[in-house]
């Protein structure tokens, strides 16, 4: 084993973790911030790092997370405006200054090396640890789904404390003691009694009040907030047309950048030729940026056109020029068969029954696009600020401000300080806009053109061409049948799966990082199912594809693995497959509500018409629990059409019902668009697929109708809601299709004919 | 120079003939509420009406819209939230949000022509791309947006 710093700074927390404990409970006091740290503009008063009063009245909340359709304002909002009683009406928020307090620490929680099911004291002080490192070496990034649950304790801790210091400052100002004072509908009154001062008519009255330790936070019974649906923060202004994206960013002198990018992965641009012999009118200059080529103009559509037309790159070729798809099925195939793997791991104990029949199957997942609606964009400003003094400025819809913070610095050769950058809506991420590439590219304008800033843009081409995808995987299933008795009963499962790591190279390619070799771990968690016994060996492909973070990451083709073969046990077992997982999930009755929730809202076992079929599937992932039900018709034996979703959520303690629902929705089409027509091939080294005409997505006509139910298990620990709603509904529909026709579809993506 | 009328203005505009109306709207009027999405009249962001009807804006050239009128986004409530706007905040649909204006120019176009549409009606006119799945609480926001305009309150 490689002993690495991370399991070194582990081993030493593990080692005296009984040190840990008795901090634990400082963890959302450290994360408070103090009054002054959010931006405080005249008329304002900071509460702490996460809210501030205005004297209009307003409550202002401060979001450090990208809104990039997941609500992720609204809800972070709410969390603040249920402690401190702020009336919604007053709630806004703002993206605050970088600080530790802001950063992520759930999304390092989610990287130590633990399955989620694994609790107890050593856990719980590597988390403690990991929050305390969070805070020093953090990231502030948005991903993994775990946006509230990293902030349901310090931004209601936060909130708790702003309404501490309010009932304070009332009674300074009022002579009233505190305990005659409470907060309700964004003001303080007197108990039992009227008005004494709205919030903002405290700004003035915060002043030096002594700082105490967070008051307790609310019963989940007192709630008035969280747990209702208020209307979304963000949106009247997309419906507007007023919601500023990274592409409708305009400053003074902005110029605009085209790229193309080298054809095939791992390549550069060595050199280029005009054939004009020089620049026409509109483009100003033609630069070399990390993995391609810019040309800068003040039309992004010229400098488009010219790169296309006008310019003759030499391109130096990646390490495998002449990939294609066939060769790297064959490799895996190969891997599958002799291939080491990087991770084994058993769990049960296998049993040798008498007489044995073997089930076994083969699956096959694709690479994929993420393809986000709004084009990949970064602009870029390069300012000498003093003599000698470089700063640059990022204009950026990002999923990490830390990372495109440190790539910028490292690219235009300034410390970290001398750089801001600043995230605004993201049209869609879905884990793409957590990469390095496009600010790479925008500084390097910006070096190119010293105090002017640049909009970097690429066409759908270059993004279906040059993405970071989700990577292509291929496993096989087997299972041991026990058929000495008088019913055929399951010994034993064992599965081999291949496919590049993601998070092998996502630090490699972003910091510097050397390759690990492990598996990405959503792609490696245990299923929930009582199996006698379970084996897995997970073998990493290496390549030059790159791979990345794409909604639910592993979860998105594990699921279709896991989720199909459950079902082939079942028809080899002649059992239900509602049955058949129920069985399995006797000791797990949190899955199995929700399993049951899912079934019995579709109608699971009432009669269809001929033709048509329901398919079942259940995951866990980043702390919910999720099942779905498709209901598919197969018009003349090939067109396939699925009717409608059934699903049932158990995510713990739901915030806001309506964006649970909304993110449910949304993770079932992403992933049906996946399932129905994602495939990303390559052909000479270079990705085949090149729009939305040869990488399709479902669209209004072949969406199914959807109906998602909330489960509510007392469960206290948060889930998150951003990706668990996607792995299922690849399974859920081929095993309905295997329902409908009888034909067992184990490729991605689903094709009849 | 090309005389375009947007959102009841006329303008002046010194650009090539074949460049797309998209980017004379983002680039050279500063209409940013169009938005590029895939270059191919693929995806509907860029949806625009021209002359009242629906325009995928990325594939039409600005000298082919000269003398005509253009309504982007920004001009379609005339200084009001127009009604099929007021059905989608009320139906809360955006999520990430970077389609929805071509969506509510195709909506509003769509109503336009036929105020009681269909699912199928709907699902015919709306062929526009939304990466997030908001497709159910489009189909009601339209559904709703119908009724707005015939008069429901």
């Amino acid at each position: 084993m490689k002993f690495t710093r991370r399991k070194a700074v582990i081993g030493g927390i593990v080692g005296g973790g009984f040190l840990g404990i008795g901090f634990w409970f400082a963890r959302e006091r450290d994360r408070l911030g103090s009054r002054a740290l959010f931006d405080l503009k005249p008329g304002e008063a900071g509460l702490n790092g996460w809210v501030k009063i205005a004297r209009d009245n307003s409550v202002i909340v401060a979001v450090p997370r990208a809104e990039m359709g997941q609500g992720v304002q609204t809800a972070l909002a709410m969390l603040v405006a249920e402690e401190m009683d702020a009336r919604w009406d007053q709630v806004r928020v703002e993206d605050p200054p970088e600080d530790g307090v802001y950063r992520n620490v759930d999304i390092l929680i989610d990287g130590l090396p633990f399955s989620p099911e694994e609790t107890g004291t050593v856990v719980d002080a590597a988390h403690w640890l990991a929050g305390k490192l969070g805070g020093v070496l953090g990231v502030s990034a948005t991903g993994g789904s775990t946006s509230v649950r990293d902030a349901w304790l310090p931004m209601r801790t936060a909130g708790a404390v702003a309404r501490d210091l309010l009932l304070r400052a009332a009674s300074r100002k009022t002579s009233i003691p505190v305990a005659d004072l409470t907060a309700v509908d964004g003001e303080i009154r007197r108990r039992g009694g009227g008005k004494v001062a709205t919030f903002g008519e405290l700004v003035d009255s915060i002043g030096d009040l002594a700082a105490r330790p967070p008051p307790p936070l609310k019963k989940p019974s007192d709630f008035k907030l969280i747990g209702t649906s208020p209307p979304r923060i963000d949106v009247p202004a997309k419906v507007a047309g007023s919601a500023t994206f990274g592409i409708d960013v305009r400053l003074p002198h902005l110029l605009y950048a085209a790229v193309r990018n080298a054809p095939t992965f791992g390549g550069a641009a060595n050199g280029f030729k005009l054939k004009q012999g020089g620049l026409p009118e509109g483009v100003e200059k033609v630069v070399i940026v990390p993995g391609g080529i810019a040309a800068i103009g003040k039309s992004w559509w010229r400098a488009n056109k010219f790169l296309d037309e006008e310019v003759e790159v030499q391109w130096q070729a990646g390490p495998e020029p002449k990939l294609d798809s066939a060769t790297l099925w064959k490799r895996y195939e190969q891997l599958l068969d002799t291939g080491e793997p990087a991770l084994t791991r058993t769990l049960g104990s296998e049993s040798a029954p008498a007489k044995v029949e073997t089930v076994s199957a083969i699956y096959r997942a694709p690479y994929l696009a993420h393809t986000p609606m709004e084009p990949m964009n970064c602009t870029a400003q390069l300012r000498e600020h003093e003599a000698g003094k470089q700063r640059v400025e990022v204009w950026m819809p990002n999923q990490s401000p830390s990372l495109m913070r440190l790539a910028a610095a490292r690219t235009a050769g300034v410390p970290q300080s001398e750089v801001a950058v600043h995230t605004t809506f993201l049209g869609g991420g879905f884990g793409r806009r957590a990469e390095v590439d496009l600010v790479r590219q925008a500084v390097t304008c910006a070096l190119a053109m010293p105090e002017r800033p640049v909009q970097v843009l690429w066409s759908r081409e270059e993004d279906i061409r040059h993405d970071f995808y989700r990577p292509m995987a291929l496993a096989r299933w087997w299972a041991d049948i026990d058929v000495a008795g008088p019913a055929p009963r399951l010994a034993g499962v064992a599965k081999r799966q291949v496919a590049q790591s993601p998070t092998d190279q996502f630090p490699a390619r972003v910091i510097g990082l050397p390759i690990q070799g492990k598996p990405e771990g959503n792609a490696v968690e245990n299923p929930p199912y009582a199996f006698a016994s379970y084996r897995l060996d997970a073998i990493v492909a290496d390549g030059s594809v790159p791979v990345g973070f794409w909604r639910s990451v592993g979860h998105s083709h594990t699921a279709f693995f896991d989720e199909s073969f459950v079902d082939e046990l079942a028809q080899a077992l002649a059992k239900d497959p509602l049955a058949f997982r129920r069985e399995l999930l006797a000791g797990k009755p949190r899955h199995l509500k929700v399993l049951d929730t899912a079934a019995r809202e579709a109608g699971w076992g009432t009669p269809l018409p001929a033709g048509s079929g329901r398919g079942i599937a259940l995951r866990a992932s980043f702390g919910s629990i999720v099942a779905q039900v498709a209901e598919v018709a197969v018009a003349d034996g090939k067109t396939l059409q699925v009717k409608r979703v059934t699903c049932a959520i158990d995510c713990g303690p739901v915030v806001n019902p309506a964006i649970v629902r909304a993110q449910m929705e949304s993770g079932i089409v992403y992933g049906l668009s996946a399932a129905l027509y994602g495939e990303i091939t390559l052909a000479d080294g270079a990705v085949e697929q090149g729009n939305f005409p040869d990488y399709d997505a479902v669209r209004l006509a072949d969406a199914p109708a959807m109906a998602v139910h909330l489960v509510d298990s007392g469960a206290s620990v948060i889930g998150g809601v951003g990706e668990p709603g996607t792995p299922p509904i690849a399974p859920a529909v081929a095993n309905a299709i295997f329902a409908a026709t009888g034909k067992r579809l184990r490729s991605l993506p689903l094709r009849l004919a | 120079m090309i005389s375009l009328t947007v959102n009841g203005q006329v303008h002046q505009v010194d650009a090539e003939p074949d460049k797309p109306l998209l980017w004379v709207l983002r680039e050279d009027l500063n209409i940013v509420g169009p938005k590029f999405g895939c270059g191919v009249a693929a995806c509907g962001a860029c949806t625009v009406h021209v002359e009242g009807q629906p325009v995928r804006s990325c594939s039409i050239a600005a000298g082919d819209v000269a003398g005509k009128s253009v309504t982007t986004i920004e001009g379609l409530g005339q200084g009001q939230v127009h009604a099929v706007q007021r059905a989608w905040i009320e139906n809360q649909v955006p999520q990430c949000g970077y389609c929805q204006p071509g969506f509510i120019m195709a909506a509003a176009a769509l109503l336009k022509a036929n105020p009681r549409p269909s699912d199928r009606d709907i699902d015919e006119a709306l062929s526009n791309i939304c990466r997030c799945g908001t497709y159910s609480a489009i189909r009601r926001a339209v559904h709703r947006a119908a009724a707005i305009l015939g008069g429901a309150p």
